[in-house]
């Protein structure tokens, strides 16, 4: 099992095209909303980038707040699995995110990070990795990773 | 969730004095196609060719095309407007995030009529539109007001754009710029004056609804193919290294270099404010306009010293070659951070840093030869000067007196009152950080837009030396019409090595615009002439344009500046572009 970590953001440039390509490739859209990692700015450019991503609780508030099962534990590696066709759109899954990692649409449709790592490869600063969840790699950035 | 559609347009049209805004759904899209074509084709509908810049009727206009948010380096955006710098109608291009905050939008198009009663921000979005009176902002230098905007309408940080203007927009300067997501800018021919003459301060643009997938399974294979492209291969190492300032040391080297006001074309001081030594003294960061993996964007580190006690103040500044130029080796200042400087100062003012550094090159040659006084610059003027420089810039953006009021409304209309005419370096409007030769100087002085990005005829002439009128204006022709093409896209035109004309068919017929991209081409040149007419109707005459007599005493690595061939040149190229004029355009 595979964990997605934004390990090295002090490197992002804002060109978004992590989010695009999770809109493009996992939830079929053009967005910058609609995808399970989205990049924020902290009160304009100048004050560098963060990425809004599920951090692979275990186990998930999300998904113990979901009332149909539409948003499920991963059998390991923390994380959630998203069963859109069960979803009633309640938006408690958002809600229950202690970092705001899931996106809700205008139809209140959410959107969380599969762990899938299909974005990866569209970083041009490698600032995303798909890394061992049986490490337990932890959430944060730069100085806890060691370039290998 | 909004779907591309192949047909039509959709615009929002607002109306600024009734506070309402209407959505249209134009036809004409395998005719004007977007961005250029999209501009013109809304400033022939809303716009007078005969009315004033300031007219409040006039429009400001905001337009994308149909590969913008799609593909990768389709990521900006075409301000089309009636410039108060020549009252031409005009094109100023931007990055940043404008581009995808308006395609999420769902929208093609933002046009602006009328004007505010009180200074305001217009606040554009999937779901929401607003006009916030924000009379406290008037005076806010464009960083304050920035941040402030941020407050004022929160929400979607990262995922918004906000487009601002300085003091100098709101003094109407000629060459008063927009702001767009602080680190880039719809940078020449006085956007943000038409913006102040509409007391308009701000514009947010929330990028928060989504566009419905292309149905073409082929669509993720050509955007990997595409994003592959630009980032793979050696085609955007020169933007993603050292970036633009890559050009300083080997334009200097062939003598192409403009110094203190163009007195001279190559200086051994290159060396100090080269790429190399931006990048090893003040680089601390690139950034990226949204849709980009190239992130050409440099951002230098200006540390301020304003205590003898060790205390700093820290200004993040983007630089590139333009800017380096006009307030670099144009006014003789080569330490980076002093450079540095000089473009946070213009940026703060909300000026176009071009023209208001090569406006301040002339102010000083004519403060040198006393064809003005202390008393007109209030500082004493001398290359090299950041102090004066930093102090002057500001006098420029307050309009501080009446010469700081001639000067913001450009260099030439300086010179009618106090004199220096002939060393003014305006080709069509302040010249761009090429001294090239005849070829750049003409296609600046003629071209549409009067940028280096009408034409590769800066990089025409490192190739040729011979003296061909004809050859030389059908390059300049030919060449014009691919670069109308890609801004109606509205590519940056960094990518023009990868989105040649069949990429960009392909692209469009992989969205569904079939008939687009089958007449590509023609409808290309159809906007190419459409863009000419308006500008000729405006009163634009390509046959009057005049190259001043600095541009024929320099000397470049093909030797002394012909002026005889420079004005032939002009003279051909300026026939041509007057046929446009009398002529509609091909596709209406």
């Amino acid at each position: 099992m595979k964990v997605h970590r934004a390990v090295r953001m002090e490197r992002c440039i804002g060109c978004h095209c992590c989010s695009l390509a999770c809109a493009r490739l996992v939830y079929k859209s053009v967005s910058w909303n609609t995808a399970g990692i989205r990049i924020k700015s902290s009160g304009g450019l100048t004050s560098g980038f963060q990425a809004q991503l599920c951090v692979a609780c275990d186990p998930a508030p999300c998904a113990a707040a979901c009332p149909t099962g539409a948003i499920s534990q991963r059998k390991s590696g923390g994380g959630v699995l998203l069963k859109r066709a069960i979803c009633i759109q309640c938006g408690q899954c958002a809600a229950a995110c202690p970092v705001d990692a899931i996106a809700l649409d205008q139809d209140t449709n959410p959107y969380v990070c599969i762990h899938c790592g299909q974005c990866v490869s569209f970083c041009p600063h490698d600032c995303l990795a798909l890394l061992d969840a049986e490490t337990r790699p932890a959430p944060c950035t730069e100085g806890c990773h060691v370039p290998e | 969730m909004f779907q591309n559609n192949p047909d039509t347009f959709r615009v929002l049209v607002y109306d600024l004095a009734a506070a309402k805004g209407d959505i249209q759904m134009l036809p004409g899209r395998s005719v004007w196609c977007g961005g250029s074509g999209l501009a013109a084709m809304l400033f022939a509908k809303y716009g007078d060719v005969a009315a004033p810049a300031f007219d409040p009727r006039q429009p400001l206009i905001f337009a994308i095309g149909p590969l913008n948010g799609y593909f990768p380096l389709m990521s900006k955006t075409v301000c089309g407007f009636k410039s108060p710098y020549n009252e031409n109608y005009a094109e100023s291009h931007a990055g940043g995030r404008s581009s995808l905050a308006l395609r999420f939008a769902g929208l093609d198009a933002l046009v602006l009529v009328g004007r505010a009663d009180a200074p305001s921000c217009l606040v554009v979005g999937s779901r929401q539109l607003r006009l916030v009176d924000v009379h406290y902002l008037w005076g806010a230098d464009v960083a304050t007001t920035g941040k402030l905007l941020r407050k004022v309408v929160p929400g979607n940080s990262g995922h918004r754009s906000i487009l601002r203007i300085g003091p100098a927009g709101e003094n109407l300067s000629s060459y008063a710029c927009i702001n767009a997501d602080t680190f880039r800018h719809f940078g020449r021919l006085g956007s943000g004056a038409v913006m102040g003459a509409k007391n308009l301060k701000g514009i947010v643009i929330h990028g928060d609804g989504d566009m419905r997938l292309p149905e073409d399974k082929n669509y993720p294979k050509l955007y990997k193919a595409i994003h592959e492209q630009m980032t793979a291969t050696e085609m955007m190492e020169k933007y993603h290294n050292l970036g633009t300032p890559v050009n300083a040391l080997p334009l200097n080297e062939i003598k192409s270099l403009p110094w203190r006001n163009m007195t001279a074309t190559a200086d051994p001081d290159v060396a100090k404010c080269s790429g190399e030594a931006f990048a090893d003294k003040v680089l601390m960061r690139n950034a990226a306009c949204s849709g980009c993996p190239v992130g050409c964007i440099h951002v230098g580190m200006l540390r301020e010293q304003f205590s003898d006690q060790h205390r700093f103040a820290i200004h993040q500044v983007s630089y590139d070659h333009e800017p380096n130029f006009a307030v670099g080796t144009m006014l003789g200042v080569v330490d980076p951070a002093s450079i540095l400087s000089l473009i946070d100062m213009s940026d703060r003012q909300g000026l176009d840093v071009i023209s208001a550094g090569v406006a301040l090159a002339w102010a000083t040659e004519a403060f040198q030869k006393g064809l003005v006084t202390q008393e007109q610059t209030l500082v004493p003027l001398a290359f090299g000067d950041l102090e004066a420089y930093r102090k002057a810039m500001w006098h420029i953006g307050h309009k501080s007196n009446d010469f700081y009021g001639a000067l913001g409304k450009g260099t030439l209309e300086a010179a009618k009152s106090y004199g220096g005419e002939d060393f003014a370096c305006v080709i069509g409007q302040e010249m761009a950080g090429y001294a090239t030769g005849e070829t750049y100087f003409v296609s600046q002085t003629v071209g549409f837009r009067h940028s280096h990005l009408d034409t590769s005829g800066y990089s025409y002439d490192q190739k040729h030396a011979e003296k061909d009128v004809e050859k030389t204006v059908k390059f300049l022709l030919d060449d014009e019409t691919e670069r109308v093409m890609l801004t109606n896209m509205v590519a940056c035109l960094f990518a023009r090595g990868v989105y040649k004309p069949e990429r960009v068919a392909e692209a469009l017929d992989c969205l569904g615009y079939k008939e687009l991209a089958q007449g590509l081409m023609p409808a290309s040149e159809g906007v190419r002439r459409e863009r000419w007419r308006l500008k000729i109707a405006t009163g634009f005459d390509p046959m009057a344009t005049k190259i001043p007599k600095r541009f024929s005493e320099i000397t470049t690595w093909k030797g002394p500046v012909d002026a005889e061939y420079m004005e032939a040149l002009r003279k051909g190229y300026a026939a041509s572009i007057a046929e446009f004029g009398g002529e509609k355009a091909t596709t209406s």
